[in-house]
């Protein structure tokens, strides 16, 4: 390992736990997000074993509600928008853009002690007893009637949105301030423009959902009817208050996603990325109409039926960025010279479920579909292609191909492979029969069903088992390579990019010269030979 | 690597770092347009669907301190755009005065927010304690004191923020290096303008509706 490498930079927990450095607070990241996915997975694995018989033989009803929101809650905020983002995102953003650290390395640090705060307190939520109003909190349920630990969950996503929106602020203030020269915004790589797109929606929908929460613990502390009908407030103005904030946030758990892919396509075809500027632009055109969308998830909720044709007919335009993308990544394939190594496998899986996920979304936004899916597990199943078929598969791909940076070891591509290929299977066959269950009309949140619908659920249960030994693997061997692994060379994808032309792993200020870009980025020789963005 | 030089290593000078800061608290505020963005849009809702008793609600305010404390928070900004200029020209002295003029003027807004607080504690205006509205439009009217009581709150505890900051910022001057000090003041300025403004929109909202018939 090289000598000056941030590895070696301090040895002491406070050298760690005090860092400014934005490798080293990625790395807390990444060891946080571990634990809670594992949380949320254990969740989910309870539930799974619940549905494998129609009857109720493990849980109770009650205890049923707390898992499905002890794992939406966890999974989405705990795990899946800061997944990309604070981890890879942190890593990663100042080593491509050329800097030596994010602009304020300082709230770098307090947007982890704040994400930690609130997963500490969330945490007591589920501990104490659990929360049972879903991850959506709808109101007046959970303001007036639910008996479990509503504030404390309340609270606790609170404090950790105010981690995303610094995180958010980090990113948009660094990759407008710190480009390397010579680094115009048409030179920057793809997962650059979608991070931006992540960052402008996390600090300006997540403000919405303080509002929103402070406005959720009032009405529960005070007995005070904001959203209560009875006395005059209306449960539809948080449901607007809520998906105002909670539609783009799906879409903060996508793009960094869409962004991973860029990177890894390119480099396994070994082609420049098919039409960047409509790639480009597709980020941030689904951050602002995602804006525009939150409607479509109240068809059914009595809202007026010009508003649902608006919101429908907005939810199919947002189909056209995303389809851009899927269509670009497909025709950077086209004469490419194609290697399969585990994170090319990651990013065509996840084109695959992507565009799955994609789909059906269209369903969903159809008006009359909609009405007969709404709360089905077509829409659970809808909403897992695009937040685990793709955001999860593309956190795994990016987190393989950056490993050898971020580690400086490098891990089994056996291994690795088969890992890839096993959650894909073990993904399709958790979620696809849950699209036949949903249109056959078996509800959400339920944890008995009629005995017909066994079959899918069993089909469903034994995939999430293969899912959960696939999603456990990578822990072993990523293990195993951190500890034993070969050491890696700077760039061993032969990649382009500025974080691959710094030492593997990175010195504690990334550069030793500050970089100055030349050309655009993903070039590759006829030879399909990289040309590094600052030579 | 620019070790020991008077800026961060990831900026490459003093004037870079500085407009990396300003930048950050722009999207800072936009951040915070948001936030009381949701409120106002709230209060929006609720005034459409319960138009009469917004008006009557909005007599029960008291007028008299809402525009002094408009008056005062705007002089507040006035002096603290006049120390950002005196900083500037390097009259310390004169920054520092005007700083704590802000900050005192800040707390008598507060002070006059507690006296305010109280009447309405008095009248039975508060909602979730002692909330009491004769006539139908009791309903709309607690909806109009429940935004009241949230939005001022959560204009106070900004406030609280930004008079921390003017009173740090008056302690420091002298003290710090130039530049950084400079800037960072530029900032907390941005941000006293910007916590002002909304004052001047929650002015409009709480207390002029229903007093012009």
């Amino acid at each position: 390992m090289n000598e000056d490498s941030y590895l070696n930079a301090g040895y002491t927990l406070r050298s760690w736990f005090f860092t400014s450095d934005h490798k080293r607070i990625a790395i807390l990241y990444f060891a946080s997000l571990i634990f809670f996915f594992f949380i949320g997975g254990a969740a989910a694995t309870a539930i799974r074993i619940e549905l494998a018989t129609p009857q109720a033989d493990l849980v109770s009803s009650d205890m049923y509600n707390r898992l499905f929101t002890m794992h939406g809650i966890i999974m989405v905020w705990f795990f899946l928008i800061p997944s990309v983002p604070n981890t890879l995102g942190n890593f990663i953003v100042p080593l491509m853009i050329g800097a030596r650290d994010l602009a304020f390395p300082r709230l770098n640090l307090l947007s982890w002690y704040l994400f930690m705060l609130g997963g500490s307190v969330t945490l007591f939520a589920i501990a104490a007893g659990g929360v049972d109003t879903g991850w959506t909190f709808y109101a007046p349920f959970s303001t007036l009637y639910s008996n479990s630990y509503v504030m404390a969950a309340v609270i606790g996503i609170f404090i950790a949105g105010f981690s995303s929106i610094l995180t958010g602020l980090n990113f948009i203030v660094t990759i407008h301030r710190l480009r390397a020269p010579g680094l115009t915004w048409y030179r920057l790589p793809l997962f650059i423009w979608s991070l931006y797109a992540t960052s402008v929606i996390l600090v300006l929908a997540t403000p919405i959902l303080a509002i929103t929460l402070i406005l959720i613990a009032i009405e529960r502390c005070f007995g005070v009817g904001i959203f209560d009908p009875k006395i005059g407030g209306d449960p539809l103005l948080f449901q607007h208050l809520f998906w105002f904030y909670s539609h783009p946030a799906v879409y903060i758990m996508i793009l960094p996603g869409m962004g991973v892919v860029n990177e890894l396509i390119s480099c396994f075809s070994r082609k420049e990325v098919f039409g960047y500027k409509f790639v480009a632009w597709a980020s941030l055109a689904i951050a602002a109409l995602g804006f525009l969308v939150w409607g479509h998830h109240m068809f059914v909720s009595g809202q007026s039926l010009l508003a649902s044709l608006v919101f429908s007919f907005m939810s199919f335009i947002v189909a056209v960025p995303s389809a851009i993308k899927v269509f670009n990544w497909t025709a950077t394939l086209h004469k490419g010279s194609i290697r399969f190594d585990a994170p090319m496998l990651y990013a065509l899986a996840f084109i695959g479920l992507f565009t799955i996920g994609g789909l059906t979304g269209l369903f969903l936004a159809c008006l009359a579909y909609d009405v007969h899916a709404t709360d089905t597990y077509f829409v659970v199943a809808h909403f897992h292609y695009i937040m685990v078929g793709g955001m999860v598969t593309a956190y795994f791909g990016g987190l393989h191909y950056w490993w050898p940076k971020i580690t400086g070891r490098l891990y089994s591509e056996g291994w690795a492979r088969a890992a890839a290929i096993l959650i894909f299977f073990g993904f399709n066959l958790t979620f696809f029969p849950q699209f036949i269950l949903g249109a056959e009309g078996m509800p959400r949140r339920y944890h008995v069903y009629p005995p017909e619908f066994q079959v899918w659920n069993v089909l469903s249960s034994g995939g999430a088992s293969i899912l959960a030994v696939a999603y456990l693997l990578p822990l072993f061997y990523l293990g195993y390579s951190l500890f034993f692994g070969a050491r890696a060379p700077a760039n061993p994808w032969d990649a382009p990019g500025l974080e691959w032309q710094t030492s593997s792993p990175p010195p504690e200020f990334n550069f030793a010269v500050q970089p100055v870009v030349t050309r655009a980025p993903y070039q590759y020789s006829e030879a399909f030979k990289a040309e590094p963005q600052n030579a | 690597m620019p070790d020991g030089a008077p800026f961060a290593p990831q900026f490459a000078s003093v004037q870079h770092r500085d407009e990396t800061a300003e930048f950050g608290m722009w999207v800072f505020i936009a951040t915070e347009v948001l936030l009381f963005g949701g409120l106002v849009l709230s209060y929006f809702v609720y005034r459409h669907a319960y138009p009469q008793a917004f008006m009557a609600a909005s007599r029960h305010t008291d007028i008299l301190i809402g525009t002094a404390n408009t008056a005062i928070l705007l002089t507040s900004s006035f002096l603290v755009a006049c120390a950002v200029e005196a900083l500037s020209m390097r009259a310390h002295t004169t920054s520092r005065a005007l700083l704590i003029g802000a900050a005192i003027l800040g707390l008598l807004f507060i002070t006059l927010k507690g006296f305010e607080y109280a009447d309405e504690y008095r009248e039975h205006l508060i909602p979730g304690i002692n909330f009491a509205f004769d006539g139908p439009l009791a309903n709309g009217a607690e909806l109009f004191f429940i935004f009241y009581f949230i939005a001022t709150a959560l204009h106070a505890v900004h406030m609280l923020v930004g008079i921390g900051l003017l009173g740090t910022f008056a302690a420091r001057i002298g003290n710090a290096e130039e530049s950084r000090i400079r800037t960072a003041l530029h900032s907390a300025a941005l941000y006293w303008h910007f916590v002002d403004v909304v004052w001047i929109f929650l002015f409009a909202l709480i207390y002029l509706p229903g007093r012009s018939s």
